[in-house]
């Protein structure tokens, strides 16, 4: 087992609701590797990670799914995330009254709870949690106000990027977190998360710029169109992305194009 | 409560994963096995003069609760049992009922060692110890069992400083001119339907005086158990703060699981003298019924509270989660220029439960001003109701009124519902009123469970937070009673 990938995703086929979207998905994600994927609007990236977090309303249609060797599917989402899987939210939801000290702290304790860890009390966590804030450059009251109420796009973001440094998550998936962000947080956010890069970690970053992939450099790239992958390369393949667009993938030797509603108008974008 | 129409907005969920479907069981369903002594079934004059007697009861008052009776039975055949209320429930026969049940004891209880172990043990597995060296501390707690006070702890302690704290039996006896002064003057036995029945044939509850200048040291609180079966409760409390005085109050309910429907017809009335200040909260957790609404407490209760002075200060905070039925809607009259009334509420329903609750606010005097937060949690068929009265009257000169109330759903099979309701008779006036509706999303849910919380935790958490402007109103001890309740409360109502 010791050298079995981390992730197993086998001919994935899954939906969204109605909407069948991934179309027969392979990847292997080995510990310490970072795989990006990218993609047009509507390729299928964020149901890709939905369905690796096991959010209600998407569904495993066929295929397989191994995190660790374990069936992925047969766990709920709060066992995923306690077996170590995190997903730093596009548009992480608020929760008005509880305060994000609260919030942040009790997750914490229930996946210190499954790796047979003492809990965290109020102190020591709050001197944690004070580290892992500096290395986001997140302003102190962010833990005194209710979770990400009112918080701006930033705030939420680097609020996530906390949370995946105090859980260290075996596999930490990031789902846009570069959008609406400028480049100065874009590099402290990158900063965090590349903290967090080890031996023991595996990171997928979904994103649709090739920007962020300037921060965070990825050892793979795949490309996602219509809900499968259609090209892996290296690193260099985001910039040829960024260089070409999404539109020369239509036409990409060995697509077979039935379908092109998902990826019509989608096109450039740097 | 006059009769309104219903107006204003109304809510349901429509789709949504979450589905309400089984609660945890009730955690004080148990029933104490005591010997008891009851009055035959029925209600008629009979049962009225009854119960005085079994109490020893001066004529003034067998006379004021025969007034009561005959304005009872007048509203009877008038109709005037209160039907505008968003509940649903079979109509009450009120011959086949208890109205007088109490554990068979000594006549007069000296101390502790007189009152049956059984009972003892009862307030104990409630978590209400009475035991001198188990009290709480900083609470000094009256014990009402079925139609009974049967014991008050702390009682020599807070007479020192001149406080009355005791049944309200006992307050009759001991204290015939404060109570006659003040019983009915905030709420009168021909107030409302159920106001004139508790007036008619009440048989305990508790009674609190506070005198000028002091401040009560500890939080009173009473805990009303109901044990025996197909019998009514009908306390009554008191509580007089005199000018200057303060006094947190607190009251606690539970109820054994029983297949029948009871009855419980409180009324409390407060009074408050000049810049006196009283705190008035409740966990209110009588036996809601089984999944299927067999059973439960009919919870139909006026609580009424008259700031009289100036810069006096009434304060209600409500926790409601048991009940079948909760016909509740703790007032202020605001008499007394700028003085200031306060409600907090959260209530909620799972289940088959239903809730119409709210408060009313009458400023009369000037600068008055009063504050409403209510927050209501819906689950399962669950329905509830916000009902709302602010009322300025001519010459309430800029008196203000802010109004919040919040609903939220777990689920797509129960309901909420507002009915606020305003009357502005001065225009120096200022009325707010903010309302909000929503679910439980499962974008929370998911977020919380992808943060490894499990599904309950997160439910239990988010709903705490959604109260937490009403739970940091209640004393710490009872705030934390509170959550847990909350989240016992919904347990099971989703997955």
């Amino acid at each position: 087992m010791a050298d079995s990938p981390m992730l197993q995703i086998r001919k994935l086929h899954a939906r969204a609701g109605e909407a069948r979207i991934l179309r027969g998905i392979d990847l292997d994600i080995r510990a310490g590797e970072v795989h990006a994927i990218m993609g047009p609007n509507g390729s299928g990236k964020s149901t890709l990670a939905g369905v690796l977090a096991g959010r209600p309303g998407f569904e495993i249609e066929s295929g397989e799914l191994l995190f660790e060797g374990a069936e992925l599917a047969a766990l709920a989402p709060e066992e995923r995330a306690r077996e170590g899987i995190f997903l730093a939210f596009q548009y992480p939801a608020s929760i008005p009254g509880v305060t994000n000290n609260y919030f942040l702290r009790a997750s914490l304790n229930a996946i210190r709870e499954q790796r047979g860890q003492e809990p965290l009390d109020a102190m020591d966590f709050l001197e944690l949690a004070k580290q892992k804030m500096a290395q986001v450059e997140m302003p102190k009251e962010l833990m005194s106000r209710a979770v990400n109420e009112g918080f701006s796009g930033g705030e939420k973001k680097r609020n996530e990027v906390l949370q995946m440094l105090l859980l260290e998550p075996r596999l930490a998936i990031l789902d846009e977190t570069d959008s609406g962000l400028d480049i100065d947080a874009l590099r402290v956010l990158a900063q965090g998360v590349n903290a967090l890069r080890g031996p023991g970690r595996a990171l997928l970053v979904i994103t649709h710029y090739q920007r962020l992939l300037d921060y965070i450099v990825p050892d793979f790239v795949h490309v996602l169109s219509e809900g499968r992958i259609v090209l892996s390369g290296g690193k260099e393949l985001a910039h040829e992305l960024e260089k070409k667009g999404y539109g020369w993938l239509e036409i990409a030797p060995g697509e077979s194009g039935d379908s092109s509603e998902a990826s019509a108008g989608s096109g450039a974008q740097p | 409560m006059s009769e309104p129409t219903p107006a204003g907005a109304q809510a349901r969920t429509e789709t949504g994963e979450i589905e309400s479907l089984a609660s945890r069981e009730y955690a004080y369903g148990f029933t104490t096995d005591i010997e008891q002594e009851r009055i035959p079934k029925g209600l008629s004059e009979e049962t009225v003069r009854l119960i005085s007697a079994k109490k020893q009861e001066p004529e003034w008052l067998l006379e004021w609760r025969l007034r009561a009776f005959a304005r009872f039975l007048q509203m009877q055949k008038q109709g005037h049992e209160p039907t505008w209320a968003k509940l649903r429930y079979p109509a009450i026969d009120y011959q086949d009922m208890f109205y007088y049940a109490a554990p068979k004891q000594k006549p007069k209880l000296d101390s502790l060692d007189d009152v049956d172990p059984e009972l003892l043990r009862t307030y104990e597995k409630l978590g209400i110890p009475l035991e001198e060296q188990k009290r709480l501390s900083g609470v000094a707690v009256d014990a009402v069992f079925d139609s009974v006070s049967v014991a008050t702890t702390y009682k020599a302690e807070l007479e020192k400083q001149g406080i009355l704290f005791c049944s309200f039996s006992e307050a009759v006896r001991e204290h015939p001119e404060l109570v006659r002064r003040y019983l009915g003057s905030v709420v009168p036995y021909s107030d409302n339907f159920f106001a004139a029945l508790n007036s008619a044939v009440f048989s305990d509850g508790s009674f609190a005086y506070i005198p000028k200048g002091v401040r009560c040291p500890m939080e009173l609180s009473t805990y009303f158990r109901i044990n025996a079966g197909e019998t009514g409760q009908f306390e009554r409390t008191l509580i007089v703060a005199e000018p200057g005085s303060k006094v947190s109050y607190l009251e606690g309910c539970t109820a054994p699981m029983r297949d029948e429907h009871q009855l419980h017809a409180a009324v409390v009335e407060l009074v408050a003298l000049d810049e006196a200040e009283i705190k008035y909260s409740t966990v209110q957790n009588w036996y809601p019924g089984d999944r299927e609404g067999r059973g439960g407490v009919y919870n139909f209760v006026t609580k009424r509270g008259a700031c009289r002075g100036v810069r006096s200060k009434i304060s209600w905070t409500q926790v409601e989660t048991g009940s079948a039925i909760t016909w509740k809607y703790p007032s202020c009259i605001l008499q007394g220029d700028e003085s200031v009334g306060e409600f907090y509420s959260v209530a909620l329903t799972n289940n088959r439960q239903q809730a119409d609750t709210g408060t009313k606010m009458i400023h009369l005097g000037r600068d008055t001003k009063s504050t409403i937060v209510s927050k209501g949690i819906s689950a399962g068929h669950g329905q509830q109701s916000y009902r709302g009265l602010v009322r300025m009257g001519p010459k309430a000169q800029r008196a203000r009124n802010y109004s919040q109330c919040d609903s939220l759903l777990l689920g797509d099979r129960c309901g909420a519902h507002t009915f606020p309701y305003l009357e502005v008779k001065n225009a120096s006036a200022t009325v707010e009123h903010e309302a909000t509706t929503s679910k439980i999303g499962e974008e929370q849910l998911f977020y919380c469970r992808q943060r490894g919380i499990s599904e309950e935790d997160a439910v239990s958490m988010i709903v705490n937070g959604f109260c937490r402007e009403v739970l940091r109103e209640l004393p710490m001890e009872f705030a934390v009673e509170a959550q847990k309740l909350l989240g016992v409360s919904l347990e099971g109502a989703v997955g």
